[in-house]
């Protein structure tokens, strides 16, 4: 159906491939060749059989952003981690928000991760997704008042940026550094 | 040595178990179903991470540790997906207290939900509501129409 | 360390036996599922907890399926729920033929 295997699909399949073996790999617990030739062969057969559909928006992996993410989404996972149990603890009612927010990528993984990452962070919640829109509904289990949405709509896109910074292509880096300038630009504007 | 080790990972394990018992917690306080998401399905994440690692930390052997790793990997990645599309549906359905909303930009639903059957493929083309509706309301006006179909 | 054990065995217990409080409170089909999801991590937590104080690594195979599962049965009931939508022609997403959702109710009531 999607004609004949391009190297640029070679090269998108690939880390699939060396997931899947690694998780047969795993789910034996033995490192051993018999194991590392039959999860090829179960890997090739699924990759083949339920191919993933093709994204768009190329990404490519750097170090130094991939630590800082991991990094950042650990502690936050500690720490909101920790609010919502207390939230749990804690008498009284709290009031909730479904935030719309303007995200820039326009890659499918990213916008993938960036939908993961938030969901996975304890306090908010993915609703939806529109690609066409680039724009994302998220559900927060507390906010305080006006300024704390804004604030937790920032938080949303310093993951965005992270992730983008990780993973992101080339135009979406621009897009990314764009973005900040015109807001930097319009924050200076506001101040004097 | 190991008994440095026992500590910690008692401690992730007293941690986790904690994470588990706020989560039913919450689970029953919470007032709507996209509040008891966030607790049925986020402190279980960083709590099945603390309780298989020092589940890991305490069994012997490096094949049993992996396959908790991979529990944990597991949880993880699909713990989102199943919320969402719960949460998805909770939305649709009205399952929300909009009293509790201090803010609602997703009440706009664009048209194309209308009709949200939760099969079609992202690319799909959006039905034409007034069809769709016309195809409801079943017309028993006219007997030249078209047969109603019973 | 029996001390810790007792711990640990009641705060997994709490928190299994509160998730079955709002799985019998419902009040909609959303909550139970939301509470089963919730009630098979908590049992993996318990088994987890079990293999480490036992260390006893026989359980360790269960987990991996009982997680996946705990994944596969709620996606198919969101599913499912989600194809009780197609008779929505109010144009705003609840439904005629199904009665109100039980939180509008509450806020009502």
């Amino acid at each position: 159906m999607t004609g004949p295997a391009t190297p640029s699909r070679l090269r998108t399949q690939l880390p699939l491939l060396v997931w899947l073996v690694l998780v047969w790999m795993l789910l034996w617990g033995t490192l051993s060749w018999a194991n590392l030739v039959s999860g090829a062969a179960v890997a090739l057969l699924v990759t083949l059989l339920l191919p993933l559909p093709s994204t768009t928006g190329g990404t490519r992996v750097r170090l130094v952003g991939l630590l800082d993410f991991a990094g950042h989404f650990l502690l936050d996972l500690f720490v909101s981690g920790a609010q919502v149990a207390w939230l749990a603890l804690r008498p009284g009612l709290r009031h909730s928000a479904i935030v719309r927010v303007q995200l820039r990528t326009n890659s499918d993984l990213v916008l993938t991760m960036v939908a993961e990452a938030l969901s996975l962070v304890p306090g908010s919640l993915v609703l939806d997704l529109d690609r066409e829109e680039r724009s994302i509904a998220v559900h927060l289990l507390h906010v305080r008042d006006r300024d704390h949405v804004e604030q937790e709509r920032a938080d949303v896109l310093v993951v965005e940026a992270r992730l983008i910074r990780a993973f992101g292509s080339a135009e979406d880096r621009e897009a990314l550094e764009r973005d900040l300038a015109e807001r930097g630009r319009r924050v200076e504007g506001t101040v004097p | 040595m190991s008994a440095v080790l026992d500590v910690v990972s008692m401690t992730c394990l007293v941690a986790g178990a904690f994470l588990c018992l706020t989560a039913g917690l919450g689970l029953v306080r919470f007032p709507d179903v996209l509040s008891r998401m966030h607790a049925g399905t986020k402190p279980q994440v960083l709590g099945v991470l603390l309780v298989m690692v020092g589940a890991a930390l305490r069994l012997q052997g490096w094949s049993n540790a992996w396959m908790l790793l991979l529990v944990a990997a597991f949880q993880m990645l699909t713990a989102p997906v199943s919320a969402h599309m719960i949460s998805r549906v909770a939305y649709r359905r009205r399952h929300v207290r909009r009293d509790l909303l201090l803010v609602d930009e997703f009440g706009a639903a664009p048209a194309g939900d209308r009709l949200y059957v939760g099969d079609e493929p992202g690319d799909a083309p959006p039905e034409e509501p007034e069809i769709a509706i016309a195809e409801h309301v079943v017309d028993d006006r006219g007997p030249g129409d078209g047969a109603p179909r019973r | 360390m029996t001390v810790v054990s007792y711990v640990l065995y009641g705060l997994i217990g709490g928190g299994a036996l509160l998730a079955l409080v709002r799985l019998a409170m419902g009040p909609s089909l959303l909550d139970r599922v939301v509470a089963t999801d919730t009630l098979l991590v908590i049992i993996s937590a318990g088994l987890a907890v079990y293999a480490a104080l036992e260390r006893d690594p026989t359980v360790v195979p269960v987990l991996v399926v009982v997680s996946l599962l705990a994944f596969v049965g709620s996606v198919s009931i969101a599913r499912y729920v989600g194809g009780m939508l197609r008779g929505s022609v109010t144009g705003d997403g609840s439904d005629l033929g199904l009665p109100v959702a039980a939180e509008e109710r509450e806020a009502r009531g």
